[in-house]
């Protein structure tokens, strides 16, 4: 990746909590080149998931900025986001129940109906297990097939940037396993994304660069590989079993 | 490889099973049996168990897909639930449809996926409640503190001894509410073993936790073992099921599908199909493709 090359996304010393008084991120700095899987991993409490809130107008950003292709985002509400082609996938109360699964998928895509059917067509492709079920309610759905409908649905805007909660999260071995692939093959389809995890060790399996956030500031960065084998990176967040 | 060097200082439980090893299969010394569980909401069976035995002294995981029944298993035997038909017994006696409290009472207690620590009370406070047969919890003797006050430094010294063990010690006058999602598991977990029980039950305890917390949350599940408990969990980690678990019970749609020590259990294909998948000690940069496979 060419070093000049300026960042799609771009968080600089942002400082953003829940409760007045209390902030979760303390100045934390990311940043994310066009066509990169970033990985965000970190202890419990770290501001990973705040980070991404954040960046999707959903936390209340207190000192700081945040960058769009170089534009001022800061503040800007989650629709506006998703005109300019940034897609969220939260980790929970991540689908519309009483809905369909082809409804939610519909849901994504509000803005742009013209396109539907188009879109519909590539994202059913992606995940052939919702192809036979379109017309079941998402609230019967397990965790894993929920999280396939809710990234099913940010994928119908076509995104340019996507940003993943912990994608893995509750799911057993082998659908983690297929939902790390899948985001690994979303992103090699040139969507720039940044992914939330507590499965540090998968995460920097397959991402380019990470950060590790710890205490709200990003406290380590480098590439998945480097982070993968560094001993304090090791010692502090990824533990040795399984190495 | 250090993993490979504290693999070696667990020693695992062997001789658990009696005849081939096959779901339902009789153990040497069982402390729960259950026979023809059988628990349904509307149409969907959530579990459907012929026979399972529970060793006593071991580290049992069980694991299984979501949705396999594993929680609506914990919540039966634990007497959170009650079976449709089914009879189960804990250290010979049958349990079925006794309530929990009075299972806490008889020696076993259960964690639960999402912590149930009561925020608005101390640290402290949170391990005390966990003891048994507290005097003054009756409304007369209440009334008189020299009943029941040197109880209560007894209970408040081995509450700070079980806190110190945990690192939680320094928090013991913070709210509870105001501890990170890890210590409050290391606060359940602790708050367990207030009442000395026989069967420690843990839902899912590493969910959520940092990996690097993970592993001293391990060495406290192996002192259980070490202290004469039987432990019974249920969890996704592959890699700390096979570090401490001495037998794993695989449970899908209900039933139980296998069981066996983890090595034998990971091996079996139809666990591997439906649970583990095909690339558990697989790096996933080779399978997506980002690294070159040579330089593995």
């Amino acid at each position: 990746m060419p070093e000049t090359q300026s960042p799609v996304i771009s968080v600089e010393n942002l400082v953003a909590g829940y409760l007045p008084g209390v902030n979760i991120l303390n100045g934390c700095s990311i940043e994310a080149r066009q066509g990169e899987l970033i990985g965000i991993i970190g202890p419990n409490g770290a501001g990973k998931s705040t980070l991404l809130k954040a960046i999707f107008g959903q936390v209340k950003v207190r000192d700081g900025r945040i960058s769009l292709n170089g534009d001022d985002i800061t503040g800007l509400k989650a629709n506006k986001l998703v005109e300019r082609g940034v897609g969220m996938v939260p980790q929970n109360n991540n689908v519309f129940p009483s809905l369909t699964i082809e409804e939610n998928l519909q849901m994504g895509i509000y803005q742009q109906p013209k396109h539907y059917a188009e879109r519909l067509e590539f994202v059913v492709g992606l995940f052939d297990e919702l192809k036979k079920r379109l017309k079941q309610r998402a609230g019967s759905l397990s965790g894993g097939e929920r999280q396939m409908v809710a990234m099913g649905r940010a994928l119908m805007m076509n995104p340019k940037v996507l940003l993943l909660d912990e994608p893995s999260a509750g799911l057993s071995p082998v659908r983690q396993d297929e939902a790390f692939i899948r985001v690994s093959d979303i992103n090699k389809a040139g969507v720039t994304t940044i992914m939330v995890e507590q499965n540090a060790r998968r995460c920097l399996q397959i991402c380019d660069r990470a950060y590790v956030l710890d205490q709200g500031v990003d406290a380590y960065t480098g590439t998945g590989r480097d982070l993968l084998n560094d001993p304090k990176v090791i010692s502090l967040y990824l533990g040795t079993l399984g190495t | 490889m250090s993993s490979k060097s504290s693999a070696d200082k667990v020693v695992k439980t062997t001789g658990l099973h009696i005849g081939t090893i096959e779901p339902g299969v009789k153990k040497v010394d069982p402390i729960i049996t259950m026979d023809h569980v059988h628990r349904q909401f509307g149409g969907l069976t959530a579990v459907d168990v012929e026979h399972l035995e529970i060793p006593r002294g071991a580290i049992t995981a069980l694991i299984g897909p979501n949705g396999a029944g594993k929680t609506t298993l914990f919540n039966l035997l634990t007497g959170f639930d009650k079976p449709d038909t089914g009879e189960w017994t804990f250290d010979g006696r049958n349990i079925a449809g006794v309530p929990a409290f009075r299972l806490a009472q008889m020696g076993q207690v259960r964690t639960f996926q999402l912590t149930k620590a009561l925020g608005l009370l101390t640290v402290l406070e949170n391990m005390k409640l966990g003891s048994k047969n507290q005097k003054g919890e009756h409304f007369l003797t209440s009334l008189f503190p020299f009943l029941w006050k040197a109880q209560d430094d007894e209970i408040a010294e081995k509450a700070m001894r079980l806190l110190t063990k945990f690192k939680l010690d320094t928090k013991k006058d913070d709210f509870a509410a105001s501890l990170s999602g890890g210590q409050r598991k290391l606060l359940e977990m602790a708050r367990a073993l207030m009442s000395e029980p026989e069967l420690v039950m843990l839902d899912e305890p590493m969910a959520g936790v940092n990996p690097a917390l993970t592993e001293s949350l391990l060495e406290h599940i192996l002192d259980l073992k070490t202290e004469g408990m039987t432990v019974l969990f249920v969890e996704h980690d592959m890699h700390m099921v096979s570090h401490i678990a001495d037998w794993v019970v695989v449970l899908a749609e209900g039933k139980v599908v296998a069981e066996g020590p983890p090595d034998e259990v990971m091996k079996n294909p139809a666990v591997i199909d439906a649970y583990l998948g095909s690339h558990q000690d697989t790096d996933l940069g080779t399978v997506t493709g980002r690294i070159p496979k040579i330089s593995e």
